[in-house]
């Protein structure tokens, strides 16, 4: 239709969709072609719309393992082959990159030689007027005494409407709205400029979880990390060296009403060093308001409660002292939790069970009913087995291995015992006794450092600029044509939309209007 | 006034507003009922198709953009409403669904604005909030542009989906006022919620408009080949107009959606949740929708999928981003739920 449209089909192969007879050379330039045209274009983003598709609907690794295993547990068939299609993992599988990847070359394979044809049409003049102006729309003619001047009165209308004015015998060519293509070139540059800070963040990049207990510290090392997401080319020796403390932890929930339980408020203290000479320095971290340091960034995630618990073993030792961090499985912190003695003697000992903020017991047993401290309580049941040598292995701190354990029995039952804080119970058979000295809270803080974040996010704001001019600036061109008719002095006036809004509105006839001379105004032809 | 009674007005408020809507709603619905029964002659029809559409050559300039292309509209309708007798009726019905419009966009805007002060904050931090704001926004860009792009033509669509989003949000979404938990606790929420329930109630006018096209360019295929019309359809603009104008919102939406999900909302979850990208659900329709949208773009400058391709993409691209907004708070669990159904 117009000239935008061909340009596009033109350097992308709209005359390439045979595929050739002979030749290699001749069938890689067929296959570029066929890669860059619109056509695939267009296929790619709805592959790349469908592919996104099942990682939103079946669990993903990278964001909830447990979930992925739960899976593949309740679906045994199904499961496997999900996991051959990488569907636990889709942004990460073959399948998804290589979408991404052909859009990728797509775009720079459509775009780079469109460059090149743009900086030609810049530099263009308008061109001359098509032999037949009344085929075009909105077209105006009228006439006049002579022609005198008019062409030059014409091309100053033109000029002042902004339109680049270009003069040819007996007809002035106008065009406007150049920066549209501009825009769009703009707009897909930058794309890859943003993709480019995207995935340089996640090559370069790394994340990592710790719990902290509310009085301890932590250090940045690989060591200290629960868990750590590494960029795919990150080199762990370059960690900056900063360390902090978490002096102070504060939570308030709302005490009634219908959004009762829902949280309100987190913050923690935390004293920090840059580095181990720096001085001390403090901050108050905040969900949305992350530490900054060196890079790195620290964000509060998430809190929950750490018992603390003395066990003492059957020998009137000490076998474990200090906070054990819960996990909370629910929106009133009920939280599951373990205590390891190992070296308690004669026997080593376990316990695993709840800690319960705001304890009450229903007909479900004891719950929490609500997230903060009213009323805590312990509840738990506790294990028993023969010593067994260090194995080096790494074990879970939030999981009792009970493979090699008996549970405790009281009077033929399972042994079960709730503990306000301060209160102690003994085991049975003089195994030893656990005594529940107090809590504290823990936070789970997360330290991300995201590469190129600065490069995406400028990439975006100038895709979005060049969007719209991309989008709002309507490209056209005018003509005005002047010739003898009959020994009358007829002017013609037409115009060309080469935007996809299709249409030129009432801009012709505002043209036409402001060239007809004053008293010849009603004497205006207009073909339909 | 305290923030219980201002709660208090809202939720009176509200499903007043829903009703109005309602009754917009059927006054249209009377509007095109009437319209189906008046059948136009042949010839007539035929010549307000061809002046629309033009014949081939001239099929770019005939049908044109905002002001030219209503003129053929109105045109076009005039016509129809002196010869036919009956149209005075769906007239009638049409002006009265518009002004009942008006009016529940008024107490509809009033409800919003008190929920806002009942909870002392942005009135978009639950499921129910965002929805009776974003369906705020479909009315607000139907009743922006009504008389300036003549979009009468949307009236039973437009009140259709306010009705019901309004209607379901008072039903089953309803959430007592109350203040946001920590994470929302951000002015890109306003930022980032406000960005996206615009082109929300932009996507949303550009689905309505590219259905009707595609009933309207079918209704025209078939009066070129020699078959009736009726009057309401008759009365809609030319398919091509009414394919401008689909155009226009949904140019207007991708770059504010563009905006909205690829700038504020990775920079709030920067802020909030350490990354600023983690293929939640909800980012990942989100990105679903302006990959469906650049699509539809693509598809509009593409021989070939010019028409009815590029509607069905602008429709997909509209079911996607209610798919987002309904079914990913409903059915798949992600960062994004924990604000609240
Ligand atoms: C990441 C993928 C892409 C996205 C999100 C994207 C997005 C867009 C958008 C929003 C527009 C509309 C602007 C306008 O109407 O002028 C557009 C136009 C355009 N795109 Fe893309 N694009 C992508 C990839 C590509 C590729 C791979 C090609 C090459 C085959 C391409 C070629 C074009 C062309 C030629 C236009 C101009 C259409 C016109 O002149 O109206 N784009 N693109």
């Amino acid at each position: 239709m117009t000239e935008v449209k061909d340009h596009i089909t033109a350097p992308t192969g709209g005359s390439g969709n045979e595929p050739p007879a002979l030749g290699l050379v001749g069938w890689l330039r067929w296959m570029w072609r066929q890669l860059t045209s619109m056509k695939t274009a267009l296929v790619l983003l709805f592959l790349l719309a469908l592919g996104a598709v099942p990682g939103s609907l079946i669990p993903q690794t990278p964001i909830d393992p447990i979930k992925v295993s739960d899976f593949l547990t309740a679906h045994p068939k199904l499961g496997p082959f999900y996991d051959k299609l990488g569907l636990f993992d889709v942004y990460k599988s073959p399948w998804f990159s290589a979408i991404y990847l052909l859009l990728f070359i797509s775009l720079i394979g459509c775009v780079v030689p469109r460059l090149g044809v743009y900086l030609k049409a810049v530099r263009a003049r308008p061109p001359k007027p098509p032999r037949n102006l009344n085929r075009l729309p909105g077209y105006q003619r009228f006439t006049i005494d002579s022609e005198g001047d008019f062409l030059a009165t014409a091309t100053r209308e033109l000029s002042r409407r902004r339109f680049r004015v270009q003069a040819y015998d007996g007809a002035v060519a106008a065009e406007r709205g150049y920066l549209r293509e501009a825009g769009n070139l703009l707009f897909h540059f930058s794309l890859i400029l943003a993709l480019i800070g995207v995935a340089w963040g996640s090559l370069f990049g790394y994340r990592g979880t710790v719990l902290v207990v509310v009085g301890n510290g932590f250090a940045n090392s690989l060591a200290q990390y629960d868990d750590f997401a590494p960029g795919r080319v990150f080199n762990g020796d370059n960690l900056p060296p900063f360390s902090l403390t978490v002096k102070d932890f504060e939570v308030k929930f709302q005490q009634d009403g219908p959004q009762k339980g829902a949280a309100r408020e987190f913050k923690a203290q935390l004293s920090y060093q840059e580095t181990p000479d720096a001085p001390e320095k403090s901050y108050q971290l905040e969900v949305n308001h992350p530490l900054k340091l060196d890079g790195s960034s620290i964000y509060l995630l998430g809190h929950g409660y750490a018992p603390r618990v003395t066990v003492r073993d059957g020998n009137g030792q000490v076998a474990f002292s200090g906070p054990a961090p819960f996990l909370p499985q629910d929106s009133n912190f009920s939280s599951f939790g373990v205590i390891k003695a190992p070296d308690a003697r004669p026997m080593q000992l376990g316990f695993e069970g709840f800690f319960l903020p705001t304890a009450v017991i229903d007909q479900r047993g004891p719950v929490s009913v609500f997230p903060d401290d009213l009323n805590p309580a312990l509840v738990m049941t506790g294990y028993y087995g023969r010593p067994q040598p260090e194995t080096g292995k790494p074990e879970s701190v939030y999981q009792l291995d009970k493979s090699k354990l008996t549970q405790f029995e009281k009077d033929g039952d399972k042994l079960r015992f709730q503990l306000a804080p301060g209160q102690t119970t003994t085991l049975p058979d003089k195994a030893g006794s656990i005594t529940f000295d107090g809590y504290s809270r823990w936070v789970k803080l997360q330290v991300s450092h995201t590469p190129g974040t600065n490069l995406a996010l400028g990439g975006i704001l100038l895709a979005i600029l060049g969007l719209m001019g991309s989008l709002f600036v309507h490209p056209r061109r005018t003509w005005v044509r002047v010739r003898t008719e009959d020994g009358r002095t007829v002017v013609e006036v037409a115009g060309l939309d080469r935007g996809p809004e299709r249409g030129l509105g009432d801009e012709i006839r505002a043209i036409t209007d402001s060239l007809k001379p004053e008293p010849d105004r009603s004497s205006t032809q207009e073909q339909p | 006034m305290s923030a219980e009674t201002f709660a208090h007005v809202s939720n009176l408020v509200v499903p007043t507003a829903t009703v109005i809507y309602a009754l917009a709603m059927m006054s249209h619905a009377l509007e095109w009922a009437l319209g189906r029964a008046v059948v136009v002659k042949d010839a007539e029809v035929k010549q307000d198709v061809l002046v629309a559409s033009g014949g081939e050559a001239v099929t770019a300039g005939t049908a044109s953009t905002g002001p030219a292309s209503t003129r053929t509209a109105s045109a076009g309708s005039a016509s129809a409403e002196a010869a036919v007798p009956g149209t005075e009726r769906m007239e009638a019905a049409s002006r009265i669904g518009l002004t009942l419009t008006y009016l529940a966009f008024v107490l509809h805007l009033a409800g919003v604005v008190t929920r806002g002060l009942a909870a002392g904050r942005v009135p978009w931090g639950n499921m129910y909030e965002f929805s009776i704001t974003a369906s705020l926004a479909v009315a607000a860009v139907y009743l922006i542009f009504v008389q300036r792009y003549k979009l009468q033509w949307l009236g039973l669509g437009v009140t259709l989906v306010v009705a019901a989003v309004l209607g379901l949000a008072t039903l089953a979404l309803y959430t007592p006022a109350g203040p946001l938990v920590p994470a929302l606790h951000s002015y890109w929420l306003v930022i980032h919620v406000s960005a996206a329930a615009i082109s929300g109630g932009a996507f949303t006018i550009g689905g309505l408009a590219s259905v009707l096209y595609l009933v309207k360019a079918r209704a025209e295929r078939r009066v070129l080949a020699g078959g009736t019309m009726s009057a309401s359809l008759r009365r809609l603009p030319s398919a091509e107009a009414m394919d401008g104008t689909a155009y226009k919102v949904l140019a207007f939406a991708f770059p504010l959606w563009t905006f909205g999900v690829l700038v504020a909302g990775p920079i709030w979850a920067e802020y909030a949740w350490g990354r600023y990208w983690g293929w939640d659900p909800k980012e990942v329709w989100s990105l679903v929708t302006w990959v469906v949208y650049a699509a539809y773009l693509h598809a509009r400058a593409t021989a070939g999928w010019r028409g009815r391709n590029a509607a069905t993409i602008a429709i997909i691209g509209w079911f996607v981003f209610i798919f987002n907004f309904v079914g990913v708070n409903l059915l798949v669990s992600g960062m994004h739920s924990y604000a609240g159904v």
